[in-house]
């Protein structure tokens, strides 16, 4: 079956395909099990938004440092972050000024720092789509009921939705990310397919279930009318995980949010709900508006789009690598950018 | 005796001695650990090997092993790589205030068994004592000599095209097993470092294949940054098959968990080998039959092209590039 998958995805000749893989787990995977190799010149996989690290916007890097900076706030961060750039700092430049930057593997890890550390504020920066907000909201439900008060979040939260809808033109097909529909079910998927013309299949994460996915998108798109297939039935339900989008929206609500490349999105995000704002650091540390700005030759917000490749981006390779990344998308191990320059240097065929 | 270490043990008066001989002697003791300023050994015939190596481990005591046994195993695996016969070893130990002395007899023993294992004497030693907090418990320096093999000559520089790659166990378990005694983690997994003294493996191998090129100790940075670093110096290309490496279940589970690449956890008793083609049945069998190479298994071969690269076939029956170790957030691991 996976012979007749590849077959497919290498023979396809016609009208030039755009496939979207929203995932960044997804675009590493690619990446790292040569499936681009495979396609046909008419196949055209874009790296799109769904990497938190890639779309955390400039502004939400520069509120972190200002708490750790001037409020002398302990910040717990997933290590990917540390290096993100702010309009001055990035946390693990900030570090070096003197903040207190902690990195924790599990929010939980966060409230337990902050319950060894009563004399310090720690706040934990909640960031990442519909597969990472239970775990803060998980963090939080522990903070309120051992009264860890020296506990906050930070939130940055996306879900994908809007995000969908937006990014429609950007191609003919999403491979949807297989553990974002794991929670939310697959509901959105056929509605999208009804009422917007919005075709895509739901990835699984191997090589097998990856190239099967893109087969499938393939044949589906011949037929040239909207289609939704999920392709990753072992893991993802049509009714998702009923448990944890409970557990989201018992602590959050739906915010306008702004996304790295794509601008503020009406609902694109997820927020802490007022009754809990004394957990909310915004709130907690009256952090003023930040009108951040990132490096203008950094052209991450069309690598988002899809609008051009990343080595179409004057930094990529130069100014721009992992270990110096001017852009988010060169940061993460899951970003389009850092993808090209740890796995695209050779013609391999 | 006090049962800690305090600064009066690296003064080098009284407590020095009372150190040196409870603990020290009554491990490293052999005709050539003299009083003496230095050891005196007979020169061997034919070519010598020298390495040191620093070890600063933590923890200090990890499942399979201790930071003793970790810094004999180094030097004599260094030397081994060389196709050389470890001989002597010379140990410097800079200990932390407070250390308790029961702990330092743990790690002096476990430096005794691993050398004993492989035949190499401990010549001469050098202890200091650092404040507290200056060092963190206890920091180890050997320096090893050994002597080369005759008719052998393994280097880095000589992988050839068509050449087939060798790991002697399945990879990545001493970095692992050391990421997993931090609690950040908060993973629990059964695994244990491959720590072991490996000269006999590697006599056994040179004496049934003297024309082994390269044998390289795969200690920090992995496998894979051990293949980067052959294929620059070789200025040749290598070809793995990603499938075939060996790794062990909880190791694949633990790096699925975090992210991390097996290729790039260190080892302290897996060796990488690179042999002609013809050869490599005898030194498979000839490793599957020591206990430290039953895991042996052809991971890859040299090629002549994409020099400087070392590329993966996957699973799809494509190749893609083994992406350069970069800066990761790891603890000490040797």
């Amino acid at each position: 079956m996976i012979d007749d998958a590849i077959k497919i995805v290498k023979e396809y000749k016609g009208k030039k395909l755009r496939i979207m893989e929203v995932c960044g787990t997804h675009t590493h995977e690619i990446f790292k099990q040569g499936v681009r190799q495979l396609l046909s010149e008419d196949i055209d996989l874009i790296s799109g938004p769904g990497c938190p690290v890639c779309v955390t916007q400039v502004d939400y890097i520069d509120e972190a440092v200002m708490l750790a900076l001037e409020k002398n706030v302990t910040i717990c961060s997933f290590g990917d972050l540390l290096k993100v750039p702010g309009t001055k700092y990035s946390l693990s430049a900030a570090r070096g000024q003197g903040a207190k930057v902690q990195v924790v593997y599990a929010p939980l890890d966060a409230v337990k720092y902050a319950k060894e550390h009563p004399d310090e504020e720690v706040v934990f920066l909640s960031v990442g789509f519909e597969t990472t907000v239970p775990s803060s909201c998980i963090a939080l439900q522990l903070a309120i009921k051992e009264g860890v008060k020296n506990f906050s979040l930070l939130t940055a939260n996306k879900t994908m939705p809007v995000a969908y809808r937006a990014m429609k033109n950007a191609c003919d097909c999403y491979l949807y990310p297989g553990h974002v529909h794991a929670i939310i079910g697959t509901g959105l998927c056929e509605e999208l397919r009804d009422n917007e013309g919005i075709s895509g299949v739901v990835a699984g994460f191997t090589p097998k279930e990856l190239v099967t996915a893109i087969a499938v998108a393939v044949t589906k798109l011949q037929e040239e009318k909207p289609f939704f297939v999920n392709c990753y039935p072992r893991v993802v339900k049509p009714e998702g995980s009923p448990a944890a989008v409970k557990l989201i929206y018992e602590y959050m609500e739906s915010s306008d949010e702004e996304w790295r490349g794509l601008g503020t999105m009406p609902g694109s995000g997820l927020k802490l709900k007022d009754k809990y704002s004394e957990y909310d650091a915004r709130i907690k540390f009256a952090i003023p508006p930040m009108h951040g700005h990132g490096n203008p030759a950094c052209r991450c917000a069309s690598v988002l789009k899809g609008e051009i490749k990343p080595y179409e981006c004057p930094c990529f390779g130069k100014i721009c690598t992992p270990e110096h990344a001017v852009g988010a998308c060169m940061v993460s191990d899951e970003g389009a950018c850092s993808a090209w320059y740890l796995y695209g240097g050779l013609d391999l065929k | 005796m006090n049962d800690v270490i305090t600064m009066a043990h690296g003064a080098g008066g009284k407590q020095t001695n009372e150190l040196i001989d409870k603990v020290f002697k009554e491990y490293f003791s052999n005709p050539l650990f003299t009083g003496d300023d230095a050891a005196v050994m007979e020169a061997p015939k034919g070519r010598i090997a020298m390495s040191t190596d620093g070890f600063i481990v933590s923890p200090r005591f990890f499942p399979g092993g201790n930071i003793g046994k970790l810094s004999i195993c180094g030097t004599v695996n260094d030397l081994s790589c060389m196709g050389a016969k470890p001989l002597y070893l010379t140990c410097a130990f800079v200990i932390e205030e407070g250390l308790e002395i029961e702990e330092l007899r743990r790690i002096a023993e476990a430096m005794k068994k691993t050398a004993d294992e492989v035949g190499v004497r401990i010549v001469a030693g050098d202890t200091k004592v650092a404040g507290k907090g200056q060092v963190d418990g206890v920091f180890i320096t050997t320096t090893g000599v050994g002597e080369i093999m005759e008719g052998v000559n393994t280097s880095g520089t000589l992988a050839k095209d068509g050449d087939v790659v060798i790991t002697t166990g399945d990879i990545g378990r001493h970095g692992c097993t050391i990421l997993l005694q931090r609690d950040d983690y908060g993973i629990d997994a059964e695994v244990e470092s491959d720590c072991a003294p490996l000269w006999n493996l590697v006599k056994e191998s040179l004496d049934a294949v003297p024309e082994i090129h390269v044998i390289r100790d795969a200690t920090r940075g992995g496998v894979g940054t051990v293949l980067y670093e052959i294929a620059g110096q070789s200025n040749v290309g290598v070809e793995i098959n990603y499938d075939d490496i060996p790794v062990k279940e909880e190791v694949k589970g633990v790096c699925g968990l975090l992210g991390l690449e097996p290729l790039y956890l260190a080892n302290e008793g897996t060796l990488v080998m690179i042999v002609p083609e013809e050869k490599k049945d005898i030194l498979l069998d000839t490793l599957h039959k020591n206990k430290y190479g039953k895991g042996a298994a052809v991971i890859g071969r040299i090629t002549s092209d994409h020099q400087g690269y070392v590329v993966s076939n996957t699973q799809l029956g494509v190749k893609t590039i083994l992406p350069q170790p970069g800066n990761e957030l790891l603890p000490r691991i040797c």
